[in-house]
């Protein structure tokens, strides 16, 4: 805390912390607005006399209503659902085994493999996409789930596997070596010691995977081209933007709703998520 | 039950040398001790001893079998860690019964184990907590109970104490001696620590720099170090060192130093003989220094000035200067001194040391 006079607390900690807040939650705040105020009052002139645009005395469930029969919002909520938790499911299955390998396997070129694991994170996925194009066109998986699945792995396995490396450096090896000793081999010292130690880093990287594939857009825009294979984040904006129309309600009503479900996840497992980037391994 | 051997055991760390050529033979039953100040290789050779790491040269034997390419699960020992290693994430019973299960132990085997390996350690209340609910003692007894659970052939410690608050450490360490009088399983224990090694080893190994620099019984390491670094190693007060020059005087070899002068009795005059005219360290420990009284022979005696006074209750030690060289005396608690005094100081000559210079062996 800040120490000293009232004054001092409020310029260094209570008025940067309000507007950090106000920030961060304000676009939220409109989001909620805009989904449940009527078509009438949202595209009111903003100098009308009843202008009022951070309120409503007539709140509608018309847009979402509107998102789940005039659109296939539902299906994209499917899309992603499935995409998002089997392409952080794959990446999690080998960011565990290559971060621990590379924590703890001492085979040649280690350092070396993990810094080019993380340089290939930093391959922008605008210039990635078209090579990335060319392979799903020769798979002959365009428009299908798995042209995402195993695509978006390319920039998810490289951050689970850097994360995890970090979180199994953070476990003592004394802990692995005493399970060998007790009479574990390497697998099963992973297994039943090592694996339950990281569930807070396992956790972490999951839920950034699952939220980044959740709201992953270009390359859910290039490979997904038939309304019923979107996923949320395309499916809203193509097909609730036509031409320079917005359907502003909807729109917001679709954010809204396919942010509740990363908004879930995250709430369920805060605890374990702090605890996870902040590598405490509790002795 | 089982003897361990370590026949001309080294290890290097890419071009560092840090075990280099150890023999050793450790007896059934026996509880050893490894001392040496850190980086001495005592870790290193119990992990190889272990299986923990890889062996450059030499061989290692448990019992009669060579484990230098035995995996660490198939050698038959228990190690307990500096930092405890128990399983976070499993309660105290768990802990214990992990090494049973690996080994598949029939259920109701490990539970009678863990049973006994609880009242003997007195841990029985705490077998469904969480080891992130124990204090550091409590901890340590579970780290302990593990090792015993498992009834190996040999118990490898590492620093087992060192993590401890001073006062629980000299309990645990009553503990360990009863536990191993009870147990009678061989060991292998790692300090850097000199009084614990002297009061938990049937036998001592000082290593230095990945050398063995003596074996021996503890008292003996006291009594006759093998040269200046053991004997300047154990003990507390450490041995008092004066760098001296071997002389002639008048037919018998004095030690001689600027404003000191000692004379050196029966076989270690004999031996010095040898080394005349040649520079060594004379050692002497504080509780053989003793202040001068009619009775001692004037050739081993010397002037001092006291320069700091330590009450200790149970003794004094004086912090002194004679010529050029500090020394501490242990002397009786009764005794009126005060800082700036000059004493005549008298030592006993049989419990002499001299060390070559050059080599620093014993001479």
């Amino acid at each position: 805390m800040i120490e000293g006079a009232a004054w001092r607390r409020w310029v260094f900690f209570n008025i940067p912390l309000i507007l950090f807040v106000f920030v961060l939650l304000f676009p939220f705040y409109w989001m909620i607005i805009t989904t449940f105020r009527p078509d009438g009052e949202l595209y009111r002139p903003w100098n009308a006399v009843n202008y009022m645009p951070f309120w409503t005395n007539n709140p509608t469930f018309e847009h979402i209503f509107y998102l789940f029969e005039e659109t296939n919002f539902a299906r994209w909520m499917l899309n992603t659902m499935f995409i998002a938790l089997v392409s952080t499911l794959i990446s999690l299955f080998c960011g565990v085994l290559a971060g621990y390998a590379l924590a703890r396997l001492n085979f040649p070129y280690a350092g070396g493999l993990g810094t080019a694991i993380f340089i290939t994170y930093l391959v922008p996925q605008t210039l990635l996409f078209i090579p990335l194009a060319e392979i799903i066109r020769n798979f002959k998986l365009g428009d299908t789930p798995w042209a995402l699945i195993l695509t978006y792995p390319t920039f998810l396995i490289p951050f689970c596997t850097w994360l995890m490396m970090g979180y199994f450096k953070a476990i003592p090896k004394e802990l692995e070596e005493c399970a060998r000793i007790d009479g574990a081999s390497r697998w099963k010292a992973m297994i039943y010691i090592i694996i339950p130690v990281a569930v807070p880093g396992i956790l972490s990287s999951g839920i950034i995977a699952f939220t980044l594939s959740w709201n992953e857009f270009i390359y859910a825009l290039v490979f997904l081209s038939s309304p019923d294979q979107k996923t949320v984040p395309v499916g809203v904006t193509s097909e609730l933007i036509r031409g320079d129309v917005f359907f502003w309600g909807p729109l917001m009503a679709g954010a809204l709703l396919g942010s509740i479900p990363v908004a879930i996840v995250y709430s369920f497992f805060v605890e374990h998520y702090v605890s996870g980037l902040t590598g405490s391994v509790k002795g | 039950m089982a003897e361990v051997s370590l026949h001309k055991l080294n290890k290097k760390f890419d071009t560092t040398h840090v075990v280099k050529d150890v023999d050793l033979q450790i007896r059934d039953k026996e509880f050893m001790v490894f001392v040496g100040p850190s980086g001495c290789g005592k870790t290193t050779t119990l992990r190889m001893i272990a299986g923990l790491e890889a062996i450059t040269s030499g061989e290692i034997r448990i019992g009669n079998t060579v484990v230098n390419e035995v995996p660490p699960m198939d050698r038959d020992i228990a190690m307990v860690f500096q930092n405890y290693a128990l399983y976070p994430h499993m309660s105290v019973a768990s802990n214990m019964a992990f090494g049973l299960k690996m080994r598949k132990f029939e259920k109701a085997e490990i539970e009678k184990r863990i049973n006994n390996a609880a009242s003997i350690l007195g841990i029985e209340s705490l077998l469904h907590r969480k080891p992130r609910q124990l204090s550091g003692g409590q901890r340590q007894r579970v780290a302990l109970g593990r090792a015993i659970v498992r009834d190996p052939a040999v118990f490898l410690f590492d620093e087992p104490l060192s993590n401890l608050d001073a006062k629980l450490r000299v309990q645990m360490r009553v503990e360990l001696k009863k536990l191993h009088e009870r147990l009678a399983v061989t060991s292998v224990y790692v300090t850097h620590d000199q009084v614990e090694a002297m009061t938990l080893g049937d036998r001592v190994v000082v290593m230095k720099d990945g050398v063995v620099q003596q074996v021996g019984e503890p008292l003996e390491l006291y009594n006759t170090p093998a040269n200046r670094f053991v004997a300047g190693f154990i003990g507390s007060p450490a041995m008092n060192f004066a760098d001296v020059t071997l002389v002639e005087n008048g037919g018998s070899p004095v030690a001689e130093a600027p404003g000191l002068r000692i004379g050196l009795p029966g076989a270690l005059a004999t031996r010095a003989r040898a080394k005349t005219g040649r520079k060594a360290s004379l050692g002497i420990r504080p509780e053989d220094i003793h202040i001068a009284t009619a009775a001692d022979a004037p050739e081993y005696c010397f002037e001092a000035e006291v320069e700091v006074v330590e009450q200790l209750g149970s003794e004094i030690l004086l912090d002194m200067r004679a010529g050029g060289a500090l020394m501490v005396a242990s002397v009786e608690p009764t005794l009126r001194v005060r800082a700036h005094d000059k004493l005549k100081m008298a030592l006993k000559p049989e419990r002499l040391h001299l060390f070559d210079a050059e080599t620093e062996a014993a001479i």
